[in-house]
């Protein structure tokens, strides 16, 4: 049988998102299950990212299972010069599962095909961090109670912003979505996005700003707007603050609207709105710990 | 093309016998397509002639091999650098075939990745690509996901 790595988003299916889903609240209700009894997970961060590592990290634990791993690149072997392709054989060799975060671009998808055991994605550059959307997915079903019809707000960088070009390829998938895409002109959906939409018949609407039009949203997807993005640092202070959401913008917004965010935040969702009930992003975070046990689980056929 | 400058050029290439004549290259492509097809690391006689005059392409060149007769797969290669590129199989000093050159619908190793931040720019990685779009040209890497477009197009 072929084994079930998770590299991209798209490398599941309808129904993989649902079984996700589905084992998520499961884990929710029962977060400590022995499945990982006696197996071991290679954890392997070559770049820093402690909040998705201690996520990982917790899943692991609450099945039961042993980690070994990377946690600090700059004392691993990958500094001496060691190639990824022997790190991932030797890992193979002693693991039944990898996760692993790397900074190049396309890194997971090559150790998945060295790899005789499955990888699990937990970034590769700017390329994709499929976790992160299952979480999302995960945030939004809890709070809206479905996957389909909602109307999702993307907002801030959408051009280079890999978790909303995921969160938009997987929600895709459910019927009768309707998209807002608000960002500056120098952040705007790439084209190759909005084609998808296109093809799948599936509504979407461009806009600048977003106080006039927040009130239809279901979904408010907040991302950070970097001041490195533009080339003109002129237009960056023009739109600053036009991307940073305020607690009275929520004011007369839909009472099952919830606000999103990947994290950590900069400025981009003022401290104002953390009291608001419609403030999500705390809450979403913790979903990761239930999302992962959902994949790992997945992933290994332990459900 | 007038008939003197066809003379001129069987002038400047001789005949084959048997094998065979890959016409209508890119001049300035002549040694990335002997590299693809691995013409340097083979023993059978081949001559070119380069930067012969082509209405189509400005400045062509053309390649002879003797004795040897291309997979589709394997000659569909050139197609990424040399898209008008016209065989023409000969038996006995004979053409019994022509054929036309195909863009496949995925490439293995041949183009490099045009983001430096993928792993098979940093690694020893052969490349692999989906072809999303013939014309122009539009290759979707396997590994990072990335698209390298006909501008961006790199031999390795
Ligand atoms: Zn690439």
């Amino acid at each position: 049988m072929s084994k079930k790595d998770l590299i991209s988003i798209t490398d599941y299916t309808k129904d993989d998102y649902l079984r996700i889903m589905d084992l998520a609240a499961e884990f929710e209700k029962n977060p400590n299950q022995d499945l990982l009894k006696g197996k071991v997970v290679a954890s392997l961060f070559f770049e820093p990212s402690t909040r998705t590592r201690l996520s990982f990290e917790t899943a692991i634990s609450r099945l039961g299972g042993r980690i070994i791993g990377i946690a600090d690149p700059g004392s691993s072997s990958v500094t001496k010069g060691e190639t990824l392709h022997d790190t991932i054989r030797m890992v193979s060799n002693y693991a039944d599962l990898i996760v692993m975060r790397h900074p190049l671009e396309g890194a997971a998808r090559y150790a998945a095909e060295v790899a005789s055991i499955p990888v699990i994605n937990a970034g590769d550059g700017a390329n994709q961090h499929p976790t992160q959307t299952l979480l999302d997915m995960y945030s939004i079903l809890k709070t809206q109670g479905r996957l389909d019809n909602i109307n999702i707000f993307m907002v801030g960088d959408l051009k280079y912003g890999r978790t909303v070009h995921s969160l938009l390829m997987a929600m895709s998938e459910f019927d009768n979505q309707i998209f807002n895409f608000i960002a500056p002109e120098e952040l705007l959906m790439p084209e190759e996005y909005k084609m998808h939409l296109r093809e799948k018949g599936i509504k979407y609407y461009e806009h600048r700003e977003f106080t006039d039009i927040i009130n239809a949203a279901d979904i408010i997807y907040m991302t950070r707007v970097q001041k490195e993005r533009f080339s003109d640092p002129i237009e960056y202070e023009k739109v600053k603050n036009v991307y940073i959401l305020r607690e009275k913008m929520l004011r007369n917004t839909k009472p099952n609207v919830r606000v999103l965010h990947p994290l950590p935040r900069v400025n981009e969702i003022h401290t104002d709105v953390d009291k608001s009930e419609k403030a999500y992003y705390f809450d979403q975070a913790l979903n990761g710990v239930f999302t992962r046990e959902a994949i790992i689980a997945h992933t290994l056929n332990l459900k | 093309m007038k008939d003197s400058n066809k003379k001129k050029l069987k002038l400047k290439v001789s005949a084959i016998k048997d094998g065979t004549v890959i016409d209508h290259i890119p001049a300035s492509n002549l040694f990335d397509v002997i590299n693809i097809l691995g013409l340097n690391k083979i023993e059978n006689q081949i001559t070119f002639g380069t930067n012969l005059e082509s209405e189509k392409l400005g400045s062509k060149a053309i390649i002879k091999v003797s004795d040897k007769f291309f997979a589709d797969d394997e000659i569909n290669k050139i197609a990424l650098i040399a898209p008008h590129a016209k065989l023409n199989i000969i038996n006995d000093y004979v053409v019994t075939e022509k054929k036309i050159v195909e863009i496949p619908d995925s490439v293995q190793g041949i183009v490099k990745c045009f983001n430096p931040k993928c792993i098979t720019n940093n690694e020893k990685i052969i490349t692999k690509f989906k072809v999303i779009d013939k014309s122009p040209l539009a290759l979707k890497c396997c590994y990072c996901e990335k698209i390298t477009d006909k501008d961006h197009l790199q031999i390795i």
